[in-house]
C-alpha cells in the first residue's frame, strides 16, 4: 500500500509540466475548458485581422462618396448596403474596427499605465500620501464614466485624440484603485523589505518588485476596459462629440439620421450597432475568462 | 449605525468640494469662450465692444481666484447662474427637464429589477439547462449592447410593425405631458427609453442575482432547510433568494452612473427634452456655467445614491454593522 502511494507521489512530482507541452496541446486544452473566453478572444482577434487588412478585404473606398449609388440596399455590389452619402457600409465598417480599436487600446494601454504608476506607489509609499490620493480619486470616482468624458471632452474639442484623452482620465482613478488593494497586500510581503534592505530605489521597487505582482487583476481590468472604451467612444461619436466625419467609426455612423432612414434604409442602422456589439461582447468574453484562468479566487459559479 | 450616517454624511462634503473645486478648473481651460461663439459662430467678424462687454457680464475678466470663489458659493447657496447660451436661469433650465429624466430612470430602475429578479432566479436554479445558457446569453449580449443603438433598433422595430400591423407607421410622441395628467401618453412615450436604458441594468442585475442565489444554495443553512423536508419552493423564496438579494441592492448603486450615462445618450435618440439632452447641448454650445452646474448636479445625484445604497445595506443585512 505504502510503496503504491509513494510511487503515485514520484509520479505526480515528475509529470512533465505543463510549460513542456506544445503549443496546440495547449491551445486545445485551454479551449475545452474556457470555450467562451477563447470564443471571445477569436472575435477580438477577428476584429484585429480586419482592422489591419482592412485595405484588402474592403471593395471600395471608405469615405468616397458616390451620388449614383445613395441608400442602396444590400445587394451583391454592396454586402451591407451604402449610407445617405453613398458610401458603402462595409467598408466603413471594416475600416471602423481600426478606429474602435486605436481607441479601445491606446485609452487602456496609457490609462492602465498610468493608474498601474500611481495605484502601486500610493500603496508603497503608505501614509500620507496615500491618504490625499485615496481622497482624490475618490472625487475622482464620483464622477460617471461618460459624464466625465464628456465634461473633458467640452474642454478638449472633437476629434480621435481628444477623445482618447477623455476616456483615459475616468479610467485612471479606476485602474489605480483596483490596482492598489492588490499592491497593499504585496507590500507586506517580506521580499519587498528585503529589496529596501538591499538599497534598492523607490522607482526600482515600485516598478520591478511590485507592479509584476499585481498584473493579474491589472490585466482582468484593462482587458475589460477595452470594451467598455470602445463603448463609450461610440456614444460619443453618436452623440456627435467624439470621432468626426469623414473618419469611419461605428457610433458615427448610426449618428448620420440613422432614425430618419430607419424606415428606408434601415440597414445603415442595423449593421453599425452589430458591429459594437459584437466587438465589446468579444472583448467581455475574453475579459471573464482571463479572470477565471488568472484569479482563481474570483473563479466563481458563473 | 447612527454614528455611521453622519460620518459618511460629512464625508459628502469633501467629497463634494473636491468635486466642485476639479469641474471648475477643468472647464476654465477650455480654449476659446462663449462669447466668440454666442456672438460670431463661425470666424464671422466680432465686434470687439460686443465681446468685451460681454465677457464683463458674464465675469470672465475676473481673476481666476474670484471666480473660483462665486463658483463655490453659488454652487453651495443653490444659485447656480444663468445659462450662458439662453440667458436664462440654470435652475429654471434643468427644472424643465428633471421629471422628464428623473421618470425615466426610475423606470429603468424598476423594470430591470423586476426582470432581472425571476430571470436570475430561474437561472440558477436550473443551472446548465438550456433556461441557463439562455438567460446567461441574453444578460451578457445586455453588457456589450449599446443603449442608443438599442433605442434606434426599438424606433425602427415600432415603425415598422406598426407598419406592418396598424397601416401607418408609429412613433412615441415627444413632447412631454406629465403622468398624471395623461398616463396613457405618458408612458407610451418613455417606456422605450426607458427599456433601452434598463436592458444593461437588468443584465447585470440577472447576473448577480445567478451568481449570489448559487453561493448562497451551497450554504449549510439551506441544506439543512433541505434536510427539514421544506418544499424547494420555500426554501428559495423565504430561504435563500433573501439573503441573495443584498449584493443586487449595491448593484443599484454602480449601476446607477452607467444609467445617468445611458440617459445622456438614450435621450438624444428618442429627441426626449431631458436633461441628458440638455448636458450635450451645453457641452456642444460650450456653455460651461450650464454645464459645470449638469456635471455637479449628476455628482451630488450620484454620490447620494450610493450613499442611500450602503445604508440600505446595512439596514438589510444583520451581520454588517458599521461602527
Amino acid at each position: 500500500m505504502a510503496t503504491v502511494s509513494q510511487g503515485s507521489l514520484a509520479v505526480a512530482m515528475f509529470e512533465e509540466p505543463a510549460a513542456f507541452k506544445p503549443w496546440h496541446v495547449k491551445l486545445r486544452e485551454t479551449a475545452r475548458k474556457q470555450p467562451i473566453g477563447v470564443a471571445g478572444a477569436l472575435i477580438v482577434i477577428l476584429m484585429i485581422l480586419m482592422a489591419a487588412f482592412a485595405g484588402f478585404v474592403t471593395p471600395y473606398d471608405p469615405v468616397a462618396n458616390s451620388y449614383e449609388y445613395m441608400l442602396v440596399p444590400p445587394d451583391g455590389n454592396f454586402i451591407f448596403g451604402t449610407d445617405m452619402l453613398g458610401r458603402d457600409v462595409y467598408s466603413r465598417i471594416v475600416y471602423g474596427a481600426r478606429t474602435a480599436l486605436f481607441v479601445g487600446f491606446a485609452s487602456a494601454a496609457v490609462g492602465g499605465f498610468l493608474g498601474l504608476i500611481l495605484g502601486v506607489s500610493s500603496a508603497y509609499f503608505g501614509g500620507l500620501f496615500d491618504l490625499i490620493f485615496q481622497r482624490v480619486m475618490d472625487v475622482f470616482m464620483a464622477f460617471p464614466l461618460v459624464i466625465m468624458a464628456l465634461a473633458v471632452v467640452s474642454i478638449l474639442g472633437t476629434g480621435t485624440e481628444n477623445v482618447i484623452l477623455a476616456i483615459i482620465v475616468p479610467f485612471v482613478p479606476r485602474c489605480a484603485r483596483v490596482v492598489r488593494s492588490s499592491a497593499l497586500q504585496i507590500r507586506e510581503i517580506p521580499y519587498i523589505d528585503a529589496a529596501k534592505a538591499c538599497g534598492f530605489g523607490h522607482a526600482r521597487i515600485i516598478l520591478r518588485h511590485m507592479a509584476p505582482n499585481v498584473m493579474a487583476p491589472f490585466l482582468i481590468m484593462v482587458t475589460a476596459f477595452v470594451g467598455q472604451a470602445i463603448l463609450t467612444e461610440a456614444s460619443l461619436s453618436y452623440l456627435g462629440l467624439g470621432v468626426q466625419e469623414p473618419t469611419p467609426a461605428w457610433g458615427l455612423m448610426l449618428q448620420g439620421g440613422a432614425e430618419e432612414f430607419a424606415e428606408s434604409a434601415p440597414w445603415v442602422a442595423v449593421f453599425p450597432g452589430l458591429a459594437i456589439t459584437l466587438a465589446v461582447f468579444g472583448f467581455n468574453l475574453f475579459g471573464d475568462a482571463l479572470r477565471d484562468v488568472l484569479d482563481p479566487r474570483l473563479r466563481s459559479s458563473q | 449605525m447612527y454614528k455611521y450616517v453622519v460620518k459618511r454624511l460629512l464625508l459628502l462634503i469633501p467629497t463634494l468640494f473636491g468635486a466642485a473645486v476639479l469641474v471648475f478648473l477643468l472647464l476654465r481651460a477650455v480654449p476659446g469662450d462663449v462669447c466668440q461663439l454666442r456672438l460670431g459662430g463661425g470666424g464671422e467678424f466680432i465686434d470687439p465692444r460686443a465681446l468685451a462687454t460681454c465677457q464683463e457680464e458674464l465675469g470672465l475678466n475676473d481673476p481666476l481666484s474670484i471666480q473660483l470663489f462665486d463658483f463655490l458659493t453659488s454652487f453651495f447657496t443653490f444659485n447656480f447662474g444663468e445659462s450662458m447660451w439662453t440667458g436664462r436661469p440654470v435652475a429654471y433650465e434643468i427644472g424643465l427637464r428633471f421629471e422628464l429624466s428623473l421618470q425615466i430612470a426610475i423606470m429603468a430602475t424598476f423594470a430591470s429589477i423586476v426582470i432581472a429578479l425571476p430571470l436570475g432566479t430561474i437561472s440558477a436554479i436550473k443551472q446548465n439547462t438550456w433556461i441557463d445558457y439562455l438567460v446567461r446569453t441574453i444578460s451578457i449580449a445586455g453588457l456589450a449592447i449599446p443603449s442608443f443603438w438599442l433605442g434606434i433598433i426599438i424606433i425602427l422595430g415600432l415603425l415598422i410593425s406598426t407598419q406592418h400591423y396598424l397601416g401607418t407607421p408609429w412613433m412615441p410622441p415627444i413632447d412631454y405631458r406629465p403622468l398624471w395628467e395623461d398616463p396613457g401618453y405618458n408612458l407610451s412615450m418613455l417606456i422605450w427609453p426607458a427599456l433601452a436604458t434598463g436592458y444593461r441594468y437588468s443584465a447585470v442585475a440577472t447576473r448577480m442575482t445567478r451568481s449570489t442565489l448559487l453561493e448562497v444554495l451551497r450554504e449549510d443553512y439551506v441544506r439543512t432547510a433541505r434536510a427539514k423536508g421544506l418544499l424547494e419552493k420555500m426554501i428559495i423564496n423565504r430561504h435563500a433568494l433573501r439573503n441573495a438579494l443584498l449584493p443586487v441592492v449595491t448593484i443599484i448603486g454602480i449601476e446607477f452612473a452607467f444609467l445617468m450615462g445611458g440617459l445622456v445618450v438614450t435621450e438624444q435618440v428618442f429627441n426626449l427634452n431631458g436633461i441628458g439632452k440638455l448636458f450635450v447641448e451645453s457641452v456642444g454650445n460650450q456653455d460651461y456655467v450650464m454645464t459645470q452646474s449638469l456635471v455637479m448636479l449628476v455628482v451630488t445625484i450620484f454620490v447620494l445614491v450610493n450613499l442611500v445604497v450602503d445604508i440600505l445595506y446595512a439596514v438589510l443585512d444583520p451581520r454588517i454593522r458599521y461602527s
